[in-house]
């Protein structure tokens, strides 16, 4: 029974006054007594469940919305068309401080190409026994990169002020191409439900991965409203919480606080952290902070801390009554 | 020790070992220092407690499928115990962090029990956090969509997809839930082999 500290239990215990102690009736009775109350905090708050948010409901909500991003998703300009690394290799897309940038170190490890995924491929698919469709696509791909550009700019200026017929999305008289005609079906599959499968099926019939469809929906500003309606978003503490009044992930509190705070607020910042790169930033501090928090038995100050302040003896006020009273043992 | 003395059985030398560092009186012991009365040893009993409720709820959960709680009402409530469970499982975890920090735990050679301990707190956060990802509603799209950039910031992503459902689902009902329990299970482990730490300037202050 040695230790490695070169002394037994019954050493180290020696002159200590020892008492019954019955750890597995402690045991019983935490497990008897938590039950009870998970159990009535479960069947009297229940639990939140919102329904998920599908690409046929936004489009069928909001279809002037859908169309602006599937329109952003074909000229590059979403979130997800420019993240950079892993979906694709956008330019400086990437997050960094100084020569730490983890984001760029692994590449395109899960290649998302938005303006295909989320939009041609579809719309190809969606070509079968309708001819009006593929004459739209073919004159899109024959069309030069440059005659491309001034119909999605034409078209994504005038769709600030599109206004919906009989569930269309109709926009004043330009030149946008095939661009409408393609929009309008991609609106019709998206608003039946197909694009939802789509997005997901990817040649396969099982599949768990919702990469493609969850990345779409992001960059919709009509997720982004739902989010906000809910206080939800990154400047009311983001991923900590839930919907409704349930508790979410509090125990994030702290990752969540440093997204509140200077420098990760500020675009300008401080030694090279600031708004732009605030993920990464925050990701190595709280990094740096748990593995303080790991070795805090071998750190002077933090290890002194308790010794210091004086809750160690509302804890152990027995012990050091006794002690008072009469003269340690140990 | 000569290594002539040493038995040539592996399992006698494992079964010596145990009994030399772990008794059945250490493991179980019905005679504790009389200041574990103290109310902040009962805060790493309930957690364990909370363990418990959070796994059965969870292995009941996982049985009948990721779709079943949102369809059925016997499956909603298993799914909230499930929630509580978690959320009091923290509370407690927390509590006894808290605890063990102010009685400075870690003294006289208990600072592996401390640092296992931060890596269970670190490793339920991340079972959790696959949790949440796994709702399958609301707030699992929310969860993954914001949570992504930070996971991509850190090069995580490349490997650790919050959008692919089934990595998630995968990692929170298989993996980490086996890595907490083992982690919890050494955890104990090293607080009966070593016994509960004297109180604060009993000797050595606060140092490990």
């Amino acid at each position: 029974m040695k230790k490695s500290m070169g002394e037994t239990q019954e050493e180290y215990y020696r002159g200590v006054r020892m008492v019954p102690y019955d750890l597995v009736k402690e045991l019983a009775i935490a497990l008897a007594g938590f039950g009870v109350l998970a159990i009535v905090l479960a069947a009297f708050l229940s639990s939140p469940d919102v329904p998920p948010v599908t690409i046929a409901t936004w489009s069928q909500t909001d279809p002037v919305d859908f169309v602006t991003t599937a329109t952003g998703e074909l000229a590059g300009t979403t979130g997800s068309a420019g993240y950079g690394q892993p979906y694709n290799s956008t330019p400086d897309a990437y997050q960094r401080w100084g020569p730490i940038a983890p984001q760029a170190w692994f590449g395109v490890r899960i290649p998302v190409d938005s303006a295909n995924a989320f939009v041609m491929e579809p719309l190809k698919r969606a070509t079968v026994g309708d001819t009006t469709l593929g004459a739209a696509l073919s004159k899109w791909e024959g069309a030069t990169a440059d005659q491309q550009a001034k119909w999605l700019d034409a078209y994504t200026t005038a769709l600030p002020d599109a206004t919906l017929a009989d569930g269309k999305v109709a926009v004043v008289d330009g030149d946008y191409g095939p661009l409408p005609a393609m929009m309008s079906n991609l609106l019709g599959v998206a608003q039946s439900g197909g694009l939802d499968g789509l997005l997901v099926i990817n040649g396969r019939f099982y599949q768990t991965d919702y990469t493609q469809p969850l990345l779409f929906i992001g960059d919709s500003g009509y997720l982004e409203g739902l989010v906000a309606d809910a206080n939800l978003a990154g400047d009311k503490w983001g991923v900590m919480n839930e919907t409704g009044q349930y508790p979410g992930q509090t125990w994030l509190w702290l990752f969540s606080f440093w997204y509140q705070v200077f420098p990760f607020t500020s675009d300008s910042g401080f030694l090279g952290l600031n708004a732009g790169n605030a993920d990464l930033g925050i990701i190595l501090i709280m990094t740096v902070l748990t593995i303080l928090l790991a070795l805090v038995p071998f750190i002077p100050i933090l290890r002194d801390i308790p010794r210091w302040l004086p809750l160690h003896r509302l804890i152990w006020r027995g012990y050091y009554a006794s002690k008072t009273s009469t003269p340690a043992r140990t | 020790m000569s290594t002539q003395s040493k038995p040539a059985s592996w399992t006698l030398r494992v079964r010596q070992a145990i009994d030399r560092h772990l008794p059945m009186d250490h493991l179980l012991p019905d005679r504790q220092p009389y200041y574990v009365g103290s109310w902040v040893y009962v805060f790493g009993v309930v957690t364990i407690a909370a363990l418990v409720w959070v796994v059965v709820s969870g292995v009941v959960l996982s049985f009948f499928g990721p779709q079943w709680w949102h369809d059925s009402s016997i499956g909603r409530f298993f799914n909230s115990l499930h929630f509580w469970a978690v959320q009091l499982f923290f509370l407690f975890m927390v509590l006894h962090l808290w605890g063990q920090y102010f009685m400075a735990g870690w003294r006289h050679g208990r600072a592996a029990t401390w640092m296992i301990g931060v890596v269970i707190f670190g490793t339920s956060i991340l079972t959790a956090f696959t949790g949440y990802l796994s709702q399958q509603n609301f707030d699992g799209q929310f969860i993954a969509l914001e949570a992504k950039d930070a996971m991509n910031a850190a090069g995580a992503g490349a490997f650790f997809n919050v959008l692919n459902f089934g990595q998630m689902y995968g990692l929170h009902v298989m993996l980490l839930p086996i890595g907490v329990t083992f982690l919890v299970v050494a955890h104990i482990v090293l607080v009966r082999v070593r016994g509960v730490v004297k109180p604060i300037d009993a000797e050595g202050g606060a140092r490990s």
